[in-house]
């Protein structure tokens, strides 16, 4: 018998007709992983539409094969449907890891075809490797399985999970905790329908009586941490630190005014006067200098960080603790000391 | 037919209030300091239920999966208005995954029987896993709505109810049996009954109702069979008075021992790492990881984390 390929599978979330964006990271993510591994990246596309555009993104992201599935009754996320094909292509293709965003949707598929596979799930990963474990009462060593890395009890511990004797090992990963790598245009891959479905079989059992998109929700006010980022930042890619480090400590991201004028991000992410007024637990300004308008939103936090290359910056005034240095140098080392790997 | 509830609820230690006195020197969490709770969004799966129970004749019953002081999640939940509790508790179901949970819970549900909804809180908050609902829909073979937000009506055979996935909010129709989960945002929880408590503080699991009488006893060891005896007799009693809590075994839900606690567990933990953040007026701060370790021992210390 040909020995199964044993590809890692990212399940592609579609949002508008757009890929989400966690679903790109989570192609660059188990592009490292396939190459430590010498295996290929399979993504899946369920859409209510033509999806080749967007397949060519995810290969330009480092994606192998793109199975698409097409289908107008696909174009809102239902769970029994989605879940249905999303297993029975996994029993299909056999990948030894199998990788979902943990969104809202990606945290409602996932366990359902999990628990259908009778295989483990972990949710919620900030960080995934390639390692080997050794079961000392089997006397057994696990080469190569996939470390799922998160934190637990409330963000109090940081656990590594494995799920050493079933395949495939499934996780959800959260937003923003892997930095996009290059996109490599012309990068060649191939997309494939996936046909194998018995649609009669697919129940289709939800009628919507009602349904409303809105805009990405930044819930900056309800957020017990804020990582926001200034004109200090130096780039819209080195934005994404911010990102990150939200992302690692469990917080929602802010930003200056200066931030988004460079468009750097949303204005729905603006903190200060002129945006969200905040008093979150802990607010962590990187490359905020501080303007009057801007501390009027947040001086009233619990804690405030300030990282600033001006040791004269204003935001010092208002903050508990002030490290002068680069951002770009210094939010990688809190990530690292956050990830408790210093 | 009435239509049968069941509420998913489960005991956790309050990790969003790691107070001091939880904290070990070093910088780890003392889980036995920690009180143990009712799951908060368990309360608002829990309150959801109670809504559809006052507006049709719908009965409630909830079921915790954990060790015997569980019962206290119980009696709150009887507080508050919920017509009885089941307690499925087993040492052989120590170290379960979602997956392991899933099931042992899934024939809890079996052995109730023609239940029309399930309800559980989107997640708790010892795990953040959300997996328990959508992994207890599967091993039924049941619709899942996660993420609810208001429950809109109920008939014989359907529910509307209005949810929120990312971006898209719905208001859906579907088909019963269903098992939904609920966010923190659908409600305010009802603070208990004094009537009801007074009632139901008496509630006991067979557990609880046995070492009572154990406690109590004066027939010593030669009275094995008197002993047994009154135990019965305290069951009946409670059972007569709606009083008593059904408590379950692995083998009273007819569970195969492969597929519960560590053996029926995919994952497993292979190492734990306490978040050792390094530790007001303005505070110099090194830019070296030093320096950094250091602000964050001081901040969860302070408690600012966690």
């Amino acid at each position: 018998m040909a020995k199964q390929p044993e590809n890692v599978l990212v399940f592609i979330e579609m949002e508008h007709g757009k890929v989400a964006e966690v679903s790109l990271e989570l192609v660059c993510q188990a592009r490292e992983l396939a190459d430590t591994l010498h295996v290929n990246v399979d993504t899946i596309v369920l859409s209510g539409m033509n999806v080749d555009i967007c397949s060519q993104t995810i290969i330009s992201y480092g994606c192998d094969t793109v199975y698409t599935v097409c289908d107008g009754r696909l174009e809102f996320y239902e769970t029994l449907p989605y879940a249905r094909i999303v297993s029975d292509f996994v029993r299909e293709s056999k990948p030894q890891i199998v990788l979902f965003g943990a969104t809202a949707i990606g945290r409602d598929i996932a366990p359902r075809v999990a628990s259908d596979l009778r295989t483990g799930l972990t949710a919620d990963c900030t960080d995934l490797k390639i390692g080997d474990h050794e079961d000392k009462k089997q006397k057994k060593v696990f080469k190569n399985i996939l470390y799922q890395i998160r934190p637990a009890f409330g963000g109090n511990i940081i656990a590594t999970i494995i799920t050493p004797e079933h395949k495939p090992q499934m996780a959800t990963v959260r937003e923003g905790v892997i930095k996009l790598s290059a996109q490599e245009k012309k990068r060649k891959g191939t997309i494939k329908p996936f046909g194998n479905i018995n649609w009669d079989a697919i129940p289709f059992i939800n009628t919507v009586l009602e349904r409303t998109i809105h805009e990405k929700k930044v819930n900056l006010k309800g957020a017990s941490i804020v990582v926001a980022g200034g004109g200090g930042v130096a780039s819209k890619e080195d934005f994404d630190l911010i990102k990150q480090l939200a992302a690692t400590l469990g917080g929602v991201v802010g930003a200056s005014r200066a931030a988004v004028d460079n468009g750097y991000i949303g204005k729905e992410h603006q903190v200060g006067q002129t945006g969200t007024t905040i008093r979150p637990k802990l607010y962590i300004a990187c490359g905020i200098s501080g303007a009057i308008q801007h501390r009027a939103g947040m001086d009233q936090s619990g804690k405030i960080i300030a990282i600033n290359n001006d040791p004269e910056a204003p935001i010092f005034n208002v903050a508990h603790y002030g490290i002068v240095g680069d951002l770009h140098k210094v939010i990688p080392m809190m990530i690292k000391a956050y990830k408790g790997k210093s | 037919m009435p239509l049968k509830l069941i509420v998913l609820a489960k005991q956790v230690p309050d990790t969003h209030n790691v107070t001091a006195d939880a904290m070990k020197a070093d910088g780890t969490v003392n889980r036995g300091a920690l009180p143990a709770i009712f799951n908060p969004e368990d309360l608002n799966a829990l309150e959801m239920a109670l809504e559809i129970k006052d507006q049709t004749d719908a009965t409630v019953t909830v079921m915790t999966m954990g060790p015997p002081r569980a019962a206290n999640i119980l009696r709150e939940a009887m507080y508050m208005g919920a017509d009885a509790g089941i307690l499925i508790t087993d040492r052989h179901f120590a170290g379960a995954d979602t997956l392991a949970t899933s099931y042992t819970l899934a024939l809890g549900i079996k052995k109730v029987g023609d239940v029309s909804l399930i309800l559980c809180g989107r997640q708790a908050i010892d795990g953040d896993t959300a997996q328990i609902g959508p992994q207890v829909a599967e091993k039924l073979g049941i619709n899942q709505l996660t993420y609810v937000e208001e429950f809109v009506n109920v008939e014989k055979k359907s529910i509307t109810l209005k949810r929120t996935l990312g971006q898209v909010s719905e208001t859906v129709k579907t088909a019963l049996p269903l098992l939904i989960t609920v966010t923190s945002s659908a409600n305010h929880p009802r603070t208990f009954g004094a009537k009801r408590l007074m009632k139901y503080k008496k509630a006991r699991t067979a557990i609880e109702a046995e070492q009572e009488v154990r406690r109590s006893s004066t027939t010593g060891e030669y009275g094995m069979e008197i002993l047994l005896d009154e135990i019965e007799q305290k069951k009946k009693s409670l059972k007569s008075k709606g009083l008593f809590f059904e408590t379950w075994s692995a083998d009273d839900v007819g569970a195969d021992h492969e597929q519960i606690g560590l053996p029926g567990s995919p994952t497993k933990v292979k190492k734990v790492q306490s978040v050792v953040f390094a530790a007001s007026e303005l505070k110099k701060i090194e830019p070296n990881p030093e320096g950094i370790r250091e602000m964050f021992i001081e901040l969860i210390e302070d408690r600012t984390f966690g």
